[in-house]
């Protein structure tokens, strides 16, 4: 009966995914065929149009539109009432929301810094080296676990057995065997904060090493030779030579984990549901919006976000500005 | 640099030859030195990273008490496995059985249009904003950049309400599909955008001259052009996609019906406790997917990451 149950879903689910990718397929197919066949004078207008609309209005509505309301909420109170700056007052005089935006800045200083250290660190660690595939995938690895998996994976690590009973998780268990006491390493603030950002570096570090490694090798050979030849050493061939060469790269790794890093609240969520003071901007704001209702000082959490990010926004588009000067 | 007085050569010449032949040694001296200890490291950081994951899979094949009562590396001096928390996880009937086989096939409905889609919008973008002249480009292409911060937190209400009032379709998969969409073109427009403006003037412009127009174009030289590219972009928006947790939570209603893999896991996860001994096995249920894509298409991945990521 069950397994009928199963099989029958499994059909109609099926069924669903082909519509879905049919009907999908249509419209895109229709909208540039059409495009195709406009009358010849503003005929690369309406292709333009085209081509750049779907994206467009579906950033525009599921966006835009959402973030500017958002902005606007973040002046409200709970009963939709205009409150001027209350919720940015409240944020940046409770206790517990400072400790909040100290702990988004921990994250967002440590985890691109380090991941993209330890990355580069590894890369060129195991650039031509032998069996460099097989080293390569086992750092990336945790970049394809989701969150919530990466979460079950280090709640065993950190698991705590008081002192005496026999310990399940592996870090109080090699504490244990060099004669510590095993810690409560989600619960003691503000470590615990630490062992969280650790998840994070832990899965994004791959991703760094895959851009950086390939980029490294993307480094034209004569130019390494030529600073051979002036008598560069290895590291003055490292700085010299491929650091300016992977810049882009560079800033592209940052870039992205930075804003992966902000984003992210499952993390938080999923180890200790941003209790014993681990809460960044993200949960938070899911907390004060989604659990307590409090969709002004929620989203009042939005537009700080929006804030910090800014700098690395505006930093780069100014180089995404010289590189298509150069071109 | 460049102002370099004309006697000069000669003599850097030599200062070059001298100090290329003592660089040589040096940094073969240095190599010889640091290789190891660069091995060395490497090896720890591949242990560090490997360990996490290598302790929940042994995890998931002892039984149930040994889970509770110590540590996977016991295995090691008093080797026991069993495949109950598999079946247990999988196929166990009965109220609170985690049941994810259904949820399993959810994953996969929603991920593979949730791929799609963003992929084929963002590379129509991408191509009108760096090969279509118009004005404003930039400053379009800047805004989708820009809007990959915004969080999804802020987006998710707004959104719900559209889904539910205007178009009817929250708790639906056209409703994830499309949440999926939205939420990966900022970043397809941007890598897309960085693969698709670095093709040779010179095979658009002969295209052009050829009559071409821009749907020929597209179809018949980006595209083709830009495979290594878009599988790359493909495979991590399909793994992010399968990996998601708060959109699903948002708009899939969390029932068997609809609902991922990871939203199911996140329910066992909140009873930790209760659940110890059948997380680790349904942990790596909702990861085998993502390690088969990766080990799969590995090499087509790293190759698509070079062109589509770095300037090259």
């Amino acid at each position: 009966m069950r397994g009928d149950d199963f099989w029958g879903s499994f059909g109609e689910k099926l069924g669903v995914l082909a519509i879905g990718l049919a009907a999908f397929a249509a419209v895109v197919g229709l909208v540039l065929f059409l495009a195709d066949r406009a009358p010849k004078k503003g005929r690369d207008v309406i292709q333009l149009i085209a081509f750049l609309a779907p994206a467009v209005i579906l950033l525009a509505v599921g966006l835009v539109y959402p973030a500017i309301r958002t902005t606007l909420l973040s002046f409200t109170n709970r009963r939709g009432e205009w409150v001027g700056l209350d919720n940015f007052f409240w944020i940046f005089t409770q206790p517990n929301t400072l400790v909040v935006l100290g702990n988004t800045v921990l994250w967002v200083i440590l985890v691109p810094t380090v991941s993209t250290l330890v990355g580069l660190a590894y890369a060129i660690f195991i650039d031509k080296s032998k069996g460099e595939k097989t080293l390569k995938s086992l750092v990336f690895l945790p970049m394809a676990i989701s969150f919530v998996g990466a979460g079950v994976i280090w709640r065993f690590v950190y698991e705590y057995r008081a002192e005496g009973f026999e310990q399940i998780g592996i870090l109080n268990q090699v504490v244990v065997w060099l004669g510590g006491e095993p810690q409560q390493w989600l619960i003691n603030s503000p470590m615990n904060t630490i062992f969280l950002i650790i998840v994070m570096i832990w899965i994004q570090t791959g991703f760094a090493m895959v851009l950086l490694s390939a980029a490294i090798k993307a480094v034209p050979t004569e130019r390494i030779e030529a600073a051979k030849l002036d008598g560069a050493n290895a590291w003055q061939q490292f700085t010299n030579v491929t650091v300016p060469e992977i810049r882009p790269t560079v800033v592209v790794v940052v870039t992205t984990i930075t804003i992966a890093t902000l984003k992210v609240f499952d993390i938080v969520r999923a180890m200790t549901g941003g209790n014993f003071g681990t809460s960044v901007i993200a949960n938070e704001m899911y907390t004060q919006a989604f659990n307590r209702g409090e969709f002004g000082q929620g989203s009042a959490l939005a537009v700080i976000l929006f804030i910090l990010v800014l700098p690395i926004v505006i930093y780069n588009i100014r180089v995404m500005r010289k590189q298509r000067e150069v071109r | 640099m460049s102002v370099a007085p004309v006697d000069l050569p000669v003599s850097k010449k030599e200062d070059a030859y001298q100090e290329g032949w003592r660089g040589t040694k040096i940094s073969r001296v240095k190599k010889s030195l640091t290789s190891p200890w660069a091995t060395a490291a490497a090896i720890v950081i591949a242990v560090v990273w490997t360990i996490p994951t290598f302790g929940l899979l042994v995890n998931s094949f002892r039984p149930a008490d040994d889970i509770r009562s110590s540590g996977w590396w016991t295995i090691f001096t008093n080797p026991s496995f069993s495949l109950e928390n598999y079946e247990e996880v999988l196929f166990s009937s009965g109220a609170s059985s985690a049941n994810l086989g259904s949820y399993f096939v959810n994953s996969f409905m929603i991920a593979i249009p949730g791929a799609i889609f963003p992929i084929v919008l963002g590379a129509m973008a991408a191509y009108a904003l760096a090969w279509i002249p118009f004005k404003g480009a930039g400053w379009i292409f800047i805004t989708i950049f820009a809007l990959q911060i915004v969080p999804l937190q802020m987006a998710l209400i707004p959104l719900l309400q559209i889904f539910n009032q205007v178009l009817g379709i929250s708790g639906t998969f056209p409703a994830v599909w499309i949440a999926h969409t939205i939420f990966g073109l900022p970043l397809m427009v941007f890598l897309l955008h960085n693969f698709i403006s670095q093709i040779p003037h010179d095979v658009l412009e002969a295209a052009r001259v050829d009559g071409a127009n821009h749907t020929q174009i597209f179809f018949r030289i980006i595209l083709p052009l830009s495979v290594p590219a878009l599988a790359s972009v493909a495979i991590f928006q399909f793994l992010w996609v399968w990996n998601d947790l708060l959109v699903a939570l948002v708009f899939s209603g969390g029932t068997a019906d609809v609902a991922p893999l990871t939203q199911r896991l996140a329910e066992m996860v909140g009873n930790f406790g209760r659940n110890a001994n059948l997380l680790p096995a349904g942990a790596f249920i909702s990861i085998i997917v993502p390690l088969i894509v990766f080990f799969a298409l590995q090499r087509y991945f790293v190759r698509g990451l070079l062109a589509g990521s770095t300037k090259g």
